[in-house]
C-alpha cells in the first residue's frame, strides 16, 4: 500500500517541480512573435507545397508580414484570399502573373514514331532508362504519367494521346510536375503567355518530320508570322521572347505545318480527337 | 579440396553459356555502312576530326577526345565518311554519330606499327597513350580507361587484377578471348604492371571456364609476381568491386575507388586491346561479341568492327527467330533491351542477346513479403527491399541515408525476389533523379 503512494507522491513532486520550471520559463525566455504571422498563415492554403521558395506557409507567412514578399507569391490561394491578407496587413496584393504548368510535347500514341513496346516498370524515368521507351524521338513525351502522379493538387491527368494535360484552374505552379519529368517536358509559365512551342525536337525538316507527326521541323513561319521581335528560331526550335517583341498573336501559329506552335487559352490539347488508330511499331 | 574463393552474397543464374562457349571467334565480314556514335564510353563526346566526304583508311582517327575524361575513334573501316548527323544509339537516344561508308575494294588490311615501348613512358604519356588507343573499359561500363591509369600524386597502385570472370549468363566472348588470345591478354597485363609498378598481378577466372584458366596458367608461365586465381562461379563477380573481395577480401570503401586501396582492375578483353596498342600500334576497332539466345538461329562469337549495326550481326548469325520479342545489348542481367536493330555496336558492346516471349516474360508483381532475399542477394550489402519501397513513394533524399549511391546495378535483388518487384529498376530511377538533382544544386 505504501508503495502505491510513494510512487504516486513521487509523481506529483515531479510534476509540481516540472510545472514551476516551465513557469519560471515561460516567464523569463518569453519570445514575442509577430502575432500576425499567425493570422496570415491561418489565410493561405496550408499546402505547404513549396511554390513560393519559402520552407513551407509559414515561411512564407512571416515574409509576407515583414514586406519581404507580396501575398501573391503564394500561387496556390485564390484572388480573394490573397486581397484578405492584403486587407488584413494594409499592403498591396503585387502582380506576380500567375503561373501554369505548360507540357512541351504534342506527341504522343499514333504521333510520335515508336520503334519498339516497353513493358515493364510503368515509369517514365524507368522507360527513359530502357533503350528510351521504344520511342524514337529522344525528347518526347514517354506517357507514363510520371507528372501525374507527382501532382498533388489533382490538377493532371492523362488525355487519350497519353499526354499530360494540366487544368490550368487548379494547377498551383508548385513545380513538382517539372521535376518528374526525365525529359525536362513541363514549364511553368504565366498564364497571359498564349504562345506554347509543342516541341523540344532539336532537328530540322526531315529529320524531325521523320521521328513526330507534331514535330517542329523548324520551317520558321511562326517566326517570319509574329510581331518582329517576338519569336526566333534557336536550335531548331522557335523561342518565344515577350520581353523582345509583341503584341502576341494567335496568327504566328496558323501557317505551322505540324501544329507544333499553339495558341493555348485555358488547357492545353483541348478539343482534340482521340487518335484514331491504335499505337503503330515501326520495327 | 579447398573451396574456390568469392565474394559474399550475391546469386547464381543458368550460366546458358553451352551455346557459344566452345565456338572460335570468326570473323564479322565488313558491312556497307558503319554509325560510330560521339559517344561509346562515359565523359564528353568525342570531337569529329573529319569532314564529310572525306575518305578515311582503317584504323585512322576520325574523332579526337574533346575531355580528359573522353576517348577519340578510330575507323573500323577504310571508305568515306557519309555523314556527320544524330543516329541511334543503344540507349536509345538520337546522339551525334559519324557514319562511314565502306570502300567495296579496298582490302581493310590494318596495317601494324613498330612497337613502342612502353617501359621508357613515365605515366603522363602512358596515359595520353592509352587515351590515344580510344581504349575504354571493355566489360560494358564504356569508362575511358586511361583516366584509371593517371596516379595522383604519391598514389601507388600494388595489385593489377584483370577481370576474366565474365560472370553474366550467356555471354561467352571473353572466355573466347582469354582462350585463342591468352598470350596478348598476359601481354597487355605485363605492359600495364611493369608501368605501374604492381607487386602482383592476378588474372581472376571463375571456375566455369577451364580452359581458359589452363590457358592463362600457360601463357603466365614462369612470369614472376603474375597468378591466376580461380574463383567460385557467382553473379556479379566480375563487378570490380566483388572481384577484389573475392581475390583479396579487401573491401573498398563507399564512394571510394579500387585506387584507394591500391588496386587497378581491366578487362580481359581492355588488356589485348593494350597489347595490341603498344606492340602493333592498332587501335580500338573491333571487338568480340556474343551473339547468342534462344531467338537467334545461329549463335556465334563474332570478330565485329565496331558501328556495325545489330541488324547486320544478327543476320550474319541467319537472323532472328519469328518468335523473337526482345533483343538485349551486354547480358541478361545487366544489358539494355533495344529500341530498334539499327543501333551500332559500340566498344562496349559484350554480347546480343535475343530472347523469345518465354525468356522476355516479365514477372507477375506481388506485394514484398519481406522475405530478405534481396538482402542476402545484395553483394553491395544494401536493403534493396527497403530502397525499392523509398523509390516507389518517391523519397529519394531519404535513400541516400540507405546509400543508394553504392547500388551498383547488378539486379541480383530482382533476379532473387520471390514477388517479381523490379527492385533495381526502382533504384535506379531514383540515383537518375538524384544525379539529375545533383547537377542542378551544383549548377544554382
Amino acid at each position: 500500500m505504501s508503495a502505491i503512494l510513494v510512487a504516486g507522491g513521487v509523481l506529483a513532486g515531479l510534476g509540481l517541480l516540472f510545472g514551476l520550471l516551465l513557469a519560471v520559463a515561460d516567464r523569463f525566455f518569453k519570445v514575442v512573435e509577430d502575432p500576425r504571422i499567425d493570422a496570415v498563415e491561418k489565410l493561405l492554403p496550408g499546402s505547404n507545397c513549396g511554390a513560393c521558395g519559402q520552407p513551407g506557409c509559414r515561411g512564407l507567412a512571416e515574409k509576407i508580414v515583414v514586406g519581404a514578399e507580396k501575398p501573391s507569391r503564394c500561387s496556390v490561394s485564390s484572388p480573394a484570399g490573397l486581397e484578405a491578407i492584403a486587407d488584413f496587413l494594409g499592403v498591396e496584393v503585387g502582380d506576380a502573373d500567375r503561373r501554369v504548368a505548360r507540357v512541351h510535347c504534342g506527341g504522343g500514341l499514333g504521333r510520335a514514331r515508336q520503334l519498339a513496346s516497353y513493358e515493364g516498370f510503368a515509369s517514365c524515368r524507368a522507360a527513359h532508362l530502357t533503350g528510351g521507351g521504344g520511342l524514337e524521338c529522344s525528347w518526347g513525351c514517354l506517357g507514363l504519367a510520371d507528372c501525374v502522379r507527382a501532382c498533388t493538387f489533382d490538377a493532371m491527368r492523362m488525355n487519350a494521346w497519353r499526354l499530360p494535360v494540366v487544368d490550368p484552374d487548379k494547377c498551383t505552379a508548385c513545380g513538382d510536375c517539372v521535376e518528374a519529368c526525365p525529359r525536362d517536358l513541363i514549364d511553368l509559365m504565366p498564364v497571359s503567355h498564349h504562345l506554347i512551342v509543342q516541341c523540344r525536337v532539336p532537328l530540322a525538316a526531315d529529320e524531325a518530320r521523320r521521328l513526330c507527326t507534331a514535330a517542329c521541323d523548324a520551317c520558321g513561319r511562326c517566326a517570319a508570322d509574329a510581331a518582329p521581335g517576338l519569336i526566333r528560331m534557336a536550335q531548331n526550335l522557335p523561342v518565344v521572347d515577350y520581353a523582345a517583341g509583341g503584341p502576341a498573336a494567335p496568327a504566328a501559329t496558323f501557317r505551322c505545318p505540324t501544329g507544333a506552335i499553339r495558341w493555348v487559352v485555358g488547357e492545353q490539347f483541348a478539343g482534340e480527337e482521340a487518335p484514331a488508330e491504335a499505337r503503330r511499331i515501326h520495327a | 579440396m579447398s573451396f574456390a574463393r568469392t565474394f559474399r552474397h550475391g546469386v547464381h543464374p543458368h550460366a546458358h553459356k553451352e551455346a557459344t562457349e566452345a565456338l572460335p571467334v570468326e570473323r564479322m565480314p565488313f558491312v556497307e555502312r558503319l554509325v560510330l556514335p560521339l559517344s561509346q564510353h562515359a565523359g564528353a563526346p568525342a570531337r569529329p576530326v573529319v569532314a564529310v566526304g572525306e575518305r578515311v583508311e582503317r584504323g585512322q582517327l576520325i574523332a579526337e577526345a574533346a575531355a580528359f575524361v573522353s576517348a577519340p575513334l578510330h575507323a573500323p573501316v577504310a571508305g568515306r565518311v557519309a555523314a556527320i548527323a544524330p543516329r541511334p544509339h543503344p540507349s536509345g537516344r538520337l546522339v551525334p554519330a559519324i557514319e562511314l561508308e565502306t570502300d567495296p575494294l579496298s582490302s581493310q588490311r590494318l596495317p601494324a606499327g613498330p612497337p613502342l615501348d612502353a617501359g621508357a613512358l613515365d605515366n603522363e604519356s602512358f596515359v595520353a597513350e592509352l587515351q590515344n588507343a580510344g581504349l575504354v573499359g571493355m566489360g560494358g561500363a564504356g569508362f575511358p580507361t586511361h583516366v584509371k591509369y593517371r596516379l595522383p600524386e604519391g598514389r601507388r597502385v600494388e595489385r593489377l587484377l584483370v577481370n576474366g570472370c565474365e560472370c553474366e549468363p550467356f555471354l561467352t566472348s571473353d572466355h573466347r578471348l582469354m582462350v585463342e588470345r591468352a598470350g596478348d591478354v598476359v601481354r597487355g597485363a605485363e605492359i600495364a604492371a611493369a608501368q605501374l609498378g604492381v607487386a602482383e598481378t592476378v588474372f581472376g577466372v571463375e571456375l566455369n571456364k577451364a580452359d581458359a584458366i589452363a590457358a592463362l596458367e600457360r601463357a603466365v608461365d614462369g612470369r614472376a609476381a603474375m597468378r591466376v586465381v580461380p574463383l567460385a562461379v557467382k553473379y556479379p563477380q566480375g563487378a570490380e568491386k566483388m572481384l577484389i573481395r573475392a581475390v583479396y577480401g579487401v573491401e573498398v570503401p563507399s564512394g571510394r575507388l579500387p585506387l584507394d586501396v591500391g588496386m587497378l582492375v581491366n578487362n580481359v578483353a581492355t588488356m589485348t586491346a593494350v597489347a595490341d596498342w603498344f606492340d602493333r600500334r592498332r587501335p580500338l576497332v573491333e571487338r568480340v561479341v556474343t551473339v547468342s539466345g534462344p531467338g537467334v538461329r545461329r549463335p556465334a562469337n563474332l570478330l565485329v568492327p565496331v558501328g556495325t549495326p545489330v541488324r547486320a550481326v544478327l543476320d550474319h548469325c541467319g537472323g532472328l527467330a519469328p518468335e523473337t520479342r526482345e533483343v538485349v545489348m551486354g547480358g541478361p542481367m545487366m544489358g539494355s533491351p533495344l529500341a530498334s536493330l539499327d543501333v551500332p555496336v559500340v566498344k562496349g558492346t559484350s554480347g546480343l542477346l535475343a530472347f523469345t516471349a518465354e525468356e522476355a516474360r516479365l514477372p507477375t508483381e506481388y506485394a514484398c513479403i519481406k522475405c530478405g532475399r534481396c538482402v542476402e542477394a545484395c553483394p553491395q550489402f544494401l536493403n534493396p527491399s527497403r530502397l525499392g519501397r523509398l523509390s516507389r513513394a518517391g523519397r529519394f533524399e531519404e535513400m541516400m541515408g540507405y546509400h543508394a549511391m553504392d547500388c551498383v546495378e547488378c539486379g541480383s535483388c530482382s533476379f532473387a525476389c520471390p514477388s517479381g518487384i523490379p527492385i533495381v529498376q526502382l533504384i535506379r530511377v531514383a540515383k537518375g533523379a538524384l544525379r539529375e538533382r545533383a547537377v542542378a544544386e551544383a549548377a544554382r
